[in-house]
């Protein structure tokens, strides 16, 4: 058992954190040049042959920067169904996707291409139009997709598992991401603002919300790194454990945020502070794909029920015993 | 990082489940612990037989009676032991605090007489640091240990000891320099039981048990080579102590946690839950993957560069906070019959039992609060509050 990173992940953070603070808005291109869209695509098709793993510590920094682009539509929601050849193109930084498998479709104003669930496949979808509607979170934009024909058929609906497990795993790391910048606002702010003469963060009434801001955040942080492992390597708890991890990570996230704001007073309710923003993805994550009450009554029905949900996600039995 | 056991700790694993299954006596699978884990000869022996064969004390040296195992060996023998609803060693304090301390603050002559009855079980040790007027503030003991003839007189009053009705030895904090204040002129010393002038008074609990109890030392003699550390420097002594009470206990609470949760499911498909329970099982259950991959992580870290990860510091909060839940829970899905004790209850009043026991958690060991003040002070690097 090893819950470590190796080296090589651990200087990918480090560079991951120091563009992001240079380069706040990245192309798609940039990003294929340091790598980050073929993390996990094979050798020969352009990507480093990489895993869920690497693909987590980019999405934990992503969300820490609030980077907007297609990122998490192609990597953590498309990159399942696509064939190897656009997979290539993926590496390479020629094209991004989106897919859409709901109504509200991510990241629908930046992917260059559209793929779209029917019947026992999911297919490119090909001259529809597209509405990008306005959203809370300004950084994180949804649409919705209208008309159009599907195209090539991409890939077996069978991969629509791996692509919610990945989904779901993706957006508790980001959560943890974005949480784990708000805590540092709050941390910040604690120690340098005075009032009756003292650092506020000397009072227990602050402090302790953010001592629990820290508890959640790292437990939220254990569950997504179990999760993104499980999905890395395909384990048979994959599913349970990125529901586990989306319906803990969001709350977590949205919670830390909160007690940021509060210890800010004032400043915290501005436009003008980031913590509003990282607040409002925190918010989004907690609504995109599942909320966390849904996410927990199909955990619920795993381990309650004879027959697992209806959903058909969790379809693994879980073990409730230690370590296998 | 790979979640899944190496080949070594596959085989650890293995043997270790096969040899509880065929070693562990019936009637104390699923033992509710408390008290009554002291009645009989039992749990001794279960004690005795774990020493036996290698498993109490793992990562303790090999010349002590240790196995000299890693600390990823003993977390897979907490989760097995726990799996297994196997009660655990009965030399809490013994094994868990005092051993520890002495393993890095005792002489020679101290580590050789004291740590393998511990685990044996042939010496259960009690630890004496609360006062009435010391409790989250340990710094205020006031029990006094005078030099006198080469050896040091003790008098005052320790309160809250578990065990200390049962014990041979306490590990004991006191204060040998009278002009003193705070955390300077503190002493750590040993002191046996059952020396004249030790008088102790058992205390009973919420549950309706007596595991702790009032201690009163009116002259007692302790010889000189009974000082732990040096003199003056009680409180680096103490500090160890704590620090393996909060610490090496993760694992443990963590894997009892995880079968509570599993009862608690196993309640919830005999009794039924309704929509809005069944949303709090899962919670708590969601609650122990995370501590126990917390633990995982803060492990791994202590594996590979010697210190815990900071994230271990939250273990024991979080644990004493979901116990709380979870057996308020299990109540809850009991309905009118959780008003029912003992016999009467369903279970015998397991989850009674388990529920007012599981109040002192956030209390025992450092409270809540002060856990809180330690995450903030230590782990944010906020301003200190005191
Ligand atoms: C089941 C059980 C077993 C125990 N076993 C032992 C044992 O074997 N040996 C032993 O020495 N002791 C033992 N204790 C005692 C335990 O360590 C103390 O009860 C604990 O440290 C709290 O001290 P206190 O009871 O004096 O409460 P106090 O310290 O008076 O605390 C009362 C309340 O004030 C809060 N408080 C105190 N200071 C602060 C602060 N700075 N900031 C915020 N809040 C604060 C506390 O959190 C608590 O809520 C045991 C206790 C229990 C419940």
């Amino acid at each position: 058992m090893d819950f470590t990173f190796t080296p090589e992940q651990d200087a990918l953070r480090e560079q991951a954190r120091a563009f992001l603070a240079a380069n706040p808005e990245p192309s798609w291109k940039e990003l294929a040049e340091l790598g980050w869209t073929g993390v996990s695509i094979a050798e020969e098709d352009g990507g480093a042959g990489l895993t869920f793993v690497e693909e987590a510590v980019l999405l934990e920094e992503l969300g820490r920067a609030l980077y907007r682009g297609p990122f998490f539509s192609t990597v953590a929601v498309t990159l399942p169904a696509l064939p190897d050849d656009l997979r290539a193109e993926v590496a390479a930084g020629e094209t991004s996707w989106t897919l859409a498998f709901g109504p509200l479709v991510p990241d629908l104003d930046t992917a260059d291409r559209v793929a779209i669930v029917g019947g026992d496949g999911i297919y490119e979808l090909e001259g529809a139009e597209r509405e990008i509607l306005s959203t809370t979170d300004e950084t994180r934009p949804v649409g919705v997709v209208r008309g159009g024909d599907p195209g090539r058929r991409l890939a077996d609906s069978g991969v629509l598992e791996e692509i919610r497990n990945r989904t779901l795993a993706a957006l508790a790391i980001e959560a943890c991401g974005v949480a784990r910048r708000a805590l540092e606002f709050g941390i910040e702010h604690a120690s340098t603002r005075e009032q009756f003469g003292k650092p506020i963060g000397v009072y227990q009434a602050v402090s302790h919300p953010l001592a629990d801001a820290y508890t959640r955040l790292e437990l939220a942080r254990s569950l997504s790194l179990w999760a993104a492992w499980c999905v890395a390597e395909n384990d048979e708890q994959a599913p349970i454990a990125a529901a586990a991890a989306k319906a803990f990570a969001a709350e977590a996230a949205v919670q830390v945020c909160e007690t940021a704001i509060q210890v800010h007073g004032g400043i915290g309710f501005t436009w003008e502070h980031v913590l509003q923003r990282l607040y409002k993805r925190a918010l989004w994550i907690e609504s995109f794909s599942a909320s966390s009450s849904t996410l927990r009554a199909e955990v619920a029905a795993a381990l309650l029920d004879a027959t697992p949900a209806a959903s058909g996600f969790v379809q693994t039995p879980v073990s409730l015993t230690q370590g296998g | 990082m790979d979640l899944r056991d190496t080949a070594d700790e596959a085989a650890f694993r293995g043997e270790l489940r096969s040899w509880i299954e065929e070693n562990l006596p019936e009637e104390l699978q699923g033992h509710r612990g408390g008290a009554a884990r002291f009645e009989g000869e039992a749990m001794r022996g279960w004690s005795r037989a774990l020493h036996e064969a290698g498993f109490a004390g793992l990562t303790w040296p090999t010349e002590y009676g240790g196995s000299g195992a890693s600390y990823t060996h003993q977390a897979i023998f907490l989760e097995e032991m726990a799996r297994a609803e196997a009660p655990p060693h009965v030399g809490v304090i013994g094994l868990g605090m005092a051993g520890p301390t002495i393993m890095a603050h005792g002489s020679e002559e101290q580590k050789a007489r004291y740590l393998e009855p511990i685990l044996s079980a042939d010496e259960i040790w009690c630890q004496g640091f609360s006062e009435p007027g010391a409790g989250s503030d340990l710094a205020a003991v006031r029990t006094s240990a005078r030099q006198k003839n080469g050896h040091f007189v003790v008098d005052g009053q320790k309160v809250w000891s578990s065990f200390a009705h049962l014990a041979s030895f306490c590990i004991l904090l006191t204060r040998s320099d009278p002009e003193s204040t705070r955390h300077a002129g503190l002493t750590y010393l040993i002191v046996d039981m059952h020396a004249p002038g030790v008088d102790v008074r058992p205390l009973t609990q919420i549950t309706g048990e007596a595991e702790f109890n009032e201690i009163f030392f009116d002259g007692v003699e302790v010889p000189a080579e009974n000082l732990l550390g040096e003199i003056g420097g009680g409180w680096q002594v103490a500090m160890t102590t704590l620090l393996h009470e909060r610490g090496t206990l993760g694992f443990a609470l963590q894997a009892a946690l995880a079968v509570q949760v599993r009862k608690l499911a196993a309640l919830a498909r005999d009794r039924g839950a309704d929509p809005l329970q069944r949303d709090r099982i899962a919670r708590e259950w969601i609650e122990v993957q995370a501590l126990r991959f917390t633990n995982y992580r803060a492990l791994s870290k202590l594996v590979k560069t010697g210190v815990p990860g900071p994230e271990g510091s939250i273990s024991k909060l979080v644990w004493s906070e979901a116990n709380q839940r979870v057996t308020k829970l299990a109540l809850e899905l009991l309905g009118p019959d959780a008003a029912l004790a003992e016999e009467n209850a369903p279970y015998g009043g397991y989850w009674q039992h388990q529920q007012l026991r599981s109040r002192g958690n956030t209390i025992e060991a450092g409270t809540s609060e002060v856990l809180r003040n330690i995450v903030a002070e230590r782990v944010l690097g906020l301003p200190k509050s005191r």
